[in-house]
């Protein structure tokens, strides 16, 4: 089964795509791009009905589109983390809450942390810390909160790995809606500022309406991010990763600093957790503990492994899968971690490398698969 | 920062941590022992004890009993709902072994792809519970706490005299209960011809299947007892709290594990250790500051002893554990 779906997309897709003339691919690139952009308008039957605003229960359509490209980029920045270094985390929902809570504490009028500061410094009540600073804060928080986290614990055998991160997403949850004089506790942060833009019809540009405009501005962050990680994946730092990936002890013997590499991994990952965070909060224009519950880490795990941990397409496609077709189709929502679980279970089990695999991965996995046999059959 | 509430009922509040060490300690031993033989850690031994405490409540409604009952049929109910809680967990814990390890295992799947799949039987587990089978069958099931006849009523036993400890049943076989089964478990794996072949297996399985030992046995015999123990930690737990819910297994297999790495993680003593004193310490951390951070005291404690210690307190190793 999984060989027929290798011959049909690993091979006649990729490879016509790796052969097609420079110009080709740009122009190609260009025009997924432009459709991206204009997929909020998106009208034509039959096409029309992937919206999800058909009927009147649906959700606006805009406003999923933008939830879509924000678990993208948390999907990403966890694929530098499972993907390229082979660490699990299971508590990346952790900095996606420190990237919403670092906006809504610094830059919402009403949170008690600026209140605070402004009292300090007899500044007026509308002050707040304005909406550029805070997207260096919230990377920055979540930046030192994953060195914090990752420096003792990026020394230990990878499963322990898993247990303490999954403490720490739990704890950030806890910790926010326990410290009731900063966090406002489960009441949670109103007035989360956003981005500034030209007042149009009497309303500010990026306002609770128009989520078109909130997709464009995250789809446009998402295509950085993707260079970005694309950079990243070739560069020395990525090669390290893979070698750490594939055997620790001999990248080590090689000269590779394991530990350094992993804890770089594990600050680029959460830095681009803070950023989708960031953005979230800011759409909500609210943010509270309970929208950071532990399953949402599940979730972004899910979607990294079931689209192919290691091929940032595939993790683009997981993050996709998971996030589009629960709000197709709403009417089975109270079954999605039902099937999430299932779809976790099968595709671990039939094809471990993911729905879209990176080549090298899937190297991997034929390799050990093979060693496996040899080693039943000798004994 | 509430400090004389922790000293002016020092005995009460140790007691308590004991009675909930003493379940997290059974709990503990199912990662332990899963750790010791595979170095996996199995994430949906959890769920095997919250299947276990679904259970008690089966057996306790097929059998119609409620609080108030005769002393003999108090026992008789009791007796049963253990041996349901500890078939249930066990065929759960052997469920999970099947489906999600042993297809990996042929595979060589490397180490992440374990956990994957078994957080993915994790959600399963918790769904079926939660929706699956709210949907077919309605109530009891579903998204909400589930109240459990006590069936064993908590009576006064005695009060310690001069500190003015009130010890009731309940305490007692919590702790008496949770004590015997490790012991059990422990000769078990120390003594039986079996238990040999456990610790075989931990201490290097491609050596011990030269000497005959069957490694699939020995692992679904791993899965078997620690879901056995999970069940009897259900059933404990119903007795303390006279509650279930479709996720209570997250939190309680959260600090069992931190239990289990506290002691030193493959080793079965060292769960018993681990267990008992994250008890205490989640209890002495609750009065101190409020409830809400009794959750955090575990983490907390994980992390540090695995900045400091990672091989826990008695040291790791089912298998070099002579005793």
């Amino acid at each position: 089964m999984s060989q027929i779906f290798d011959t049909i997309r690993g091979f006649s897709i990729r490879d016509r795509i790796a052969q097609a003339p420079n110009w080709a691919r740009k122009v190609g690139m260009l025009l997924v791009i432009a459709f991206a952009f204009y997929l909020p308008f998106l009208n034509i039957l039959p096409f029309a009905y992937v919206r999800t605003d058909l009927t009147s229960r649906g959700s606006d359509w805009a406003s999923v589109l933008f939830l879509v490209v924000v678990y993208m980029i948390v999907a990403v920045g966890l694929n530098v983390v499972i993907g390229f270094a082979g660490l699990l985390d299971l508590g990346y929902v952790g900095f996606y809450a420190l990237g919403a809570y670092s906006i809504a504490l610094f830059g919402s009028p009403s949170s008690p942390v600026v209140e605070a500061l402004q009292n300090r410094f007899g500044l007026s009540e509308t002050w707040a810390v304005p909406f550029a600073m805070c997207i260096p804060i919230a990377i920055a928080m979540s930046l030192i909160a994953g060195v914090i986290l990752g420096a003792p614990t990026l020394r230990l055998r990878g499963d322990y790995l898993a247990i303490v991160t999954l403490g720490f997403g739990e704890i950030i949850r806890i910790t926010a809606r326990n410290l009731d004089n900063v966090t406002n506790g489960a009441t949670g942060i109103t007035n989360v500022p956003t981005p500034p833009g030209p007042e149009t019809d009497g309303r500010a540009f990026f306002n609770t309406v128009d989520a078109e405009r909130w997709y464009w501005l995250a789809l446009t962050i998402l295509i950085i991010i993707i260079w970005l990680a694309f950079r990243l994946e070739h560069s020395r730092v990525g090669r390290a990763w893979l070698a750490i990936r594939e055997d620790e002890d001999a990248a080590a013997i090689m000269g590779v600093a394991a530990f350094k590499f992993k804890l770089w991994a594990f600050a680029i990952g959460a830095s681009v957790g803070g950023l989708a965070g960031l953005l979230f909060g800011s759409k909500q224009q609210y943010v509270e503990p309970n929208a950071f519950m532990v399953n949402l880490s599940f979730l972004f795990v899910a979607m990294v492994v079931i689209g192919g941990s290691g091929n940032i397409y595939g993790v683009l496609l997981g993050a996709f899968l998971l996030t589009y077709l629960p709000e197709r189709f709403r009417e089975f929502q109270e079954w999605r971690p039902f099937a999430f679980g299932v779809a976790l279970v099968v595709v671990m089990i039939l094809r471990p490398q993911g729905l879209v695999p990176s080549r090298r991965r899937a190297r991997e996995f034929e390799d050990r698969k093979v060693e496996a046999e040899e080693a039943a059959a000798d004994v | 920062m509430d400090f004389d509430a922790l000293i002016s009922g020092l005995d009460r509040h140790t007691l308590d941590g004991i009675t909930r060490g003493s379940i997290y300690a059974l709990v503990a031993l199912g990662y332990t022992m899963v750790y010791g033989v595979m170095k996996l850690i199995n994430f949906a031994h959890s769920e095997v004890f919250m299947v276990g405490t679904w259970a008690v409540l089966g057996v306790y409604t097929v059998l119609g009993v409620g609080a108030g009952e005769s002393l003999g049929i108090v026992i008789a109910a009791t007796l049963l709902a253990l041996v349901g809680a500890m078939v249930a967990s066990a065929g759960t814990a052997l469920a999970v072994e099947r489906i999600a390890y042993r297809p990996l295992r042929k595979k060589g799947a490397p180490p992440l792809i374990f956990l994957i799949t078994g957080i993915g039987c994790s959600m399963v587990l918790v769904e079926l519970f939660g929706q699956v089978f709210e949907v077919f069958f309605g109530p009891p099931f579903g998204r909400v706490t589930v109240n459990i006849p006590s069936v064993l009523e908590t009576k006064e036993l005695f009060t310690i005299p001069g500190i003015d400890l009130t010890i009731t049943n309940t305490r007692v076989i919590i702790i008496v209960g949770a004590v015997l089964m490790m012991l059990a478990l422990d000769t078990f794996v120390n003594k039986s011809r079996l238990g040999r072949g456990v610790r075989a297996v931990a201490q290097d399985p491609d050596t011990a299947s030269l000497m005959g030992v069957n490694q699939n046995r020995v692992i679904m015999l791993v899965f078997v007892l620690g879901g056995a123990m999970a069940g009897v930690a259900a059933l404990l737990y119903t007795i303390q709290y006279d509650i279930t819910k479709f996720d209570i297994g997250f939190i309680i297999g959260l600090k069992a594990f931190t239990a289990a790495v506290l002691g030193g993680i493959g080793n079965l003593r060292g769960a018993l250790v681990g267990g008992l004193l994250l008890g205490i310490a989640e209890v002495y951390a609750s009065t101190i500051w409020s409830s809400e951070w009794a959750n955090v005291t575990a983490f907390v404690v994980l992390v540090v002893v695995l900045m400091f210690r990672p091989t826990g307190l008695l040291g790791e190793s089912l298998g070099k554990a002579r005793a």
